[in-house]
């Protein structure tokens, strides 16, 4: 159990961080589907600048530190490459969806044209390096583990830097969005952007923010996926989370709560298939009740086996739920929507 | 998007609208050539390893696409396999072209494409050879696949319009799902489907195996060899039949008006709803018309582990409905370009320091480039728009607008649609107004469409 939720949490968390990225852009206006991209991009960059300051045995010392650096690095380059996307939707009012579109597009293939022409293979990995005592280290567990209770064991023990990090981000620009002048203006030039301009604030400018802040934070989960989940490989792509991100974005109704409620749902059920695909935990405990009530003919059993002792039943899981709650939900959260859905455009 | 518009004879050549989008077009792919130029030279000054002539080779290695491949043989060969692969790329540049006119964005080719290609793979492979001619069965498996994929297609449609859940958040879910039954089902029935006779065990029976293969009419032969069948014909005939339906028929008009303005084609009486649904379902056909069209090719190899992955032909088809400005007959062209572009790449690694991804970049930077195309054509708008500013405004307004700004007012929402702003995608409207009185429309209108001067006969004066 506490292993399911350390693998929730090491899913959830670039699910949260880039569906918050998606909820500063869209809030300000923008409409920004090449998440996807821009998390491909960050990752290269941060993969990059580990592969190369780990050469400098202070960095493999200290890889906590690499960790930071290359996640800052992530997020810098996340931001300049989503730039891209504010110019031509800010600047030239181009379809933003094209422009996602496109960027969506450019980042595997300029990262992989660089890897492959420097290193001469389609991926780049960031592989264990030796530290000065002769220990083989990687890029980053926190120290913390032990005598930690269950909570503590979840929390801490294997657990990532960036994931205390995201949280802490995450706290930080939900209330900042919510509380602060900026925030409000920003939220502003996503509702309705002609009342923003005629009280004098610049949308352009706003619009700017909430897309590099954006692409920061994109580039931040980028990185934290390739880091935890990819296993330190970054290839050109991130198995289509920036758009599962823009998903759970839109299932968490453009707020920082349901963007938690929904990533952790999503992680959890991500992890149970994953933890049944590599048959860590094959008979999961719920399992065996199940069996007991479902077992009494043998058809029924032919059909649990067929079903259940499958791992693409548990991949199909998340992606079901989250469909079946969507069509829930979304009577009830169309409120909401009508008046804060951030498409429109309208700039004058 | 354009509309077939009836230029009068004092209308330059270069406003009519299709000019201008071929003309937008061709800039794109300009800029994108030189773009793709410019990083490689970069990637040449900066490597110690790479002369900087290796630039220009590259570039030229790739504009020359399947030329590249040498003697005549190859590249009549080259060639035949490209406009192979640009069948499939066609349909799902179809199907995305058609969601774009409904004002919505169909991000589920792919996994309409998997369904498809499982639909058609199943009863290709599974009705025993000789229990009927080879032809009803590949007709009985292009209808089942293309039948699947209408479904598939139909989920996000119905999730829309039932539900108003956005259909890109339904369009991606689905496509995980699309691969996740697919590789289920074919997992469930390895013996039955996966190849074993040869070694690798990724693949499905290719269809010849059964008999069923697409007719080639010597279309093989031709093409010293390759792949290419009719398929390739089948996906222009149903270009062309696209092109017809949806600016010749009420059908379509009633689509095209749901993309330019939903409220507005709701209050016309237009059953909105069931449009997009209509519409989702036959881009979703589309797409998987465009797997059975690959996989009844009775050649290919169909990777059926697919379960984390997409299929690239299936995200393809938006660069490639974007590039033909979601016109179906433009998009034969740009997915066939997308494919020569491709081809030249894949002669890279072999030829220089580069690699095939240069391709991919050069089709990123034509489509980002693709987004300005308004803003290209507002620039051609206005350089040719100065002579004709002079010319008497209502005779212009009468041969090229249809209607004057005040018949709109009064009458005919479903008119205001093409006068309207043209690359307002549909969830404009839904935040405009959602349930704002429709006759809000003709003051939103009367503020888009300025008075008949220059700008306003051109189609692309509106702003935003």
């Amino acid at each position: 159990m506490i292993f399911l939720l350390q693998k929730a949490l090491i899913f959830a968390i670039p699910l949260l961080i880039v569906a918050l990225a998606g909820m500063f852009a869209e809030r300000s206006g923008i409409i920004n589907i090449a998440l996807d991209g821009i998390m491909i991009f960050g990752a290269f960059a941060g993969a990059f600048a580990s592969f190369y300051l780990r050469r400098s045995p202070f960095f493999v010392d200290h890889n906590q530190l690499l960790f930071l650096i290359c996640l800052l690095i992530a997020a810098v380059f996340g931001a300049v490459f989503s730039l891209l996307l504010s110019f031509s939707a800010i600047n030239l009012k181009a379809d933003q969806t094209i422009g996602g579109t496109a960027l969506n597009l450019l980042a595997p293939a300029v990262t992989l044209f660089i890897t492959k022409v420097l290193f001469n293979k389609d991926k780049l990995e960031m592989e264990t390096a030796l530290d000065s005592s002769g220990k083989s280290r990687d890029f980053g567990y926190a120290i913390l583990n032990g005598e930690l209770g269950p909570v503590g064991q979840v929390l801490f023990d294997k657990a990532y830097i960036s994931t205390f990090l995201a949280l802490l981000i995450f706290v930080l620009m939900s209330v900042w969005i919510y509380k602060t002048k900026t925030g409000l203006r920003l939220r502003a030039c996503g509702e309705h952007p002609q009342a923003a301009a005629s009280v004098g604030i610049s949308v352009v400018r706003m619009r700017y923010l909430g897309t590099t802040i954006s692409g920061a934070l994109a580039g931040f989960g980028g990185y934290a996926y390739v880091a935890t989940v990819a296993n330190g490989t970054a290839e050109g792509t991130v198995a289509g989370m920036g758009f599962l991100a823009i998903a759970i974005m839109i299932f968490g109704n453009w707020k920082p709560l349901g963007i938690v409620f929904g990533s952790l749902l999503f992680g959890f059920l991500k992890c149970l298939a994953v933890t049944y695909n590599k048959s860590l935990i094959v008979p999961l405990e719920s399992q065996t009740w199940m069996q007991n009530l479902l077992a009494g003919s043998e058809g029924f059993k032919a059909f649990y086996e067929a079903i259940f002792k499958n791992m693409y039943f548990y991949n199909l899981i998340p992606f079901v739920t989250v469909l079946i709650v969507l069509a829930f939900t979304s009577k009830k959260s169309r409120a909401p929507k009508a008046e804060g859905i951030p498409y429109d455009k309208g700039a004058r | 998007m354009r509309k077939p518009e009836k230029t009068g004879s004092k209308a330059s050549f270069f406003r009519r609208s299709a000019v201008q989008s071929v003309a937008a077009s061709l800039i794109c792919i300009f800029g994108g050539l030189v773009v793709g130029f410019l990083v490689l030279l970069l990637m040449a000054v900066f490597s110690k390893d790479i002369p900087v002539s290796e630039a220009l080779k590259g570039i030229l290695i790739v504009l020359s696409g399947p030329v590249a491949a040498g003697n005549p043989r190859d590249i009549l060969f080259t060639c035949g396999n490209s406009l192979f692969t640009a069948t499939p790329l066609i349909m799902t540049g179809l199907s995305v072209a058609l969601a774009f006119k409904t004002g919505l964005f169909n991000i589920g080719a792919p996994g309409q494409y998997l369904m498809g290609a499982m639909g058609s793979l199943i009863v290709a492979l599974s009705i025993p050879q000789g229990s009927m001619p080879a032809w009803i069965i590949w007709t009985l498996a292009f209808l089942a696949g293309t039948l699947l994929g209408v479904i598939w297609g139909a989920i996000p449609g119905f999730f829309k319009a039932k539900f108003n859940v956005n259909e890109v958040i339904v369009c991606i879910l689905t496509n995980w799902i699309a691969a996740n039954i697919v590789s289920w089902v074919f997992y469930a029935h390895q013996e039955q489907f996966v190849n074993i006779a040869e070694t690798k065990t990724n693949f499905i029976r290719k269809t010849i195996s059964n008999g069923v293969s697409t007719a080639t009419l010597g279309l093989d032969k031709l093409f010293a060899g390759s792949y290419l069948d009719v398929s390739i014909i089948i996906a222009c005939l149903i270009a062309v039949l696209l092109y017809v339906m949806l600016n010749k028929t009420t059908f379509g008009y009633e689509l095209r008006a749901c993309g330019y303005n939903r409220n507005a084609a709701r209050y016309a009486g237009m059953n909105e709803k069931r449009n997009i649904m209509l519409s989702m379902a036959i881009a979703g056909g589309l797409a998987a018309c465009g797997a059975a069209l690959w996989c009844l090719n009775g050649q290919q190899d169909f990777k059926w582990n697919t379960y984390q992955s997409l299929p690239n032909v299936g995200f393809n088809g938006i660069p490639a409905a974007l590039l033909a400005s979601n016109n179906p007959i433009g998009v034969i062209f740009s997915a066939i370009f997308l494919r020569y572009i491709d081809t030249g790449g894949s002669y890279l690694p072999g030829e220089t320091a580069f690699n095939e991804y240069v391709s991919q970049l050069i089709i990123a930077v034509i489509i980002y480039f693709a987004g300005f195309s308004k803003f290209i054509k507002d620039f051609l708008n206005k350089k040719n728009n100065k002579p004709l500013s002079v010319s008497p405004a209502p005779a212009v307004a009468g041969t090229a607008a249809p209607e004057p700004p005040d018949t709109e007012t009064k009458d005919v929402p479903a008119e205001n649609p093409d006068i309207q702003t043209e690359d307002v995608p549909a969830e404009n409207a839904d935040a405009q107004t959602e349930d704002a009185p429709p006759a809000e429309n003709p003051d939103i209108q009367t503020e888009d469409a300025p008075p008949a001067d220059g700008t306003a006969l051109g189609k692309d004066g509106d702003r935003k």
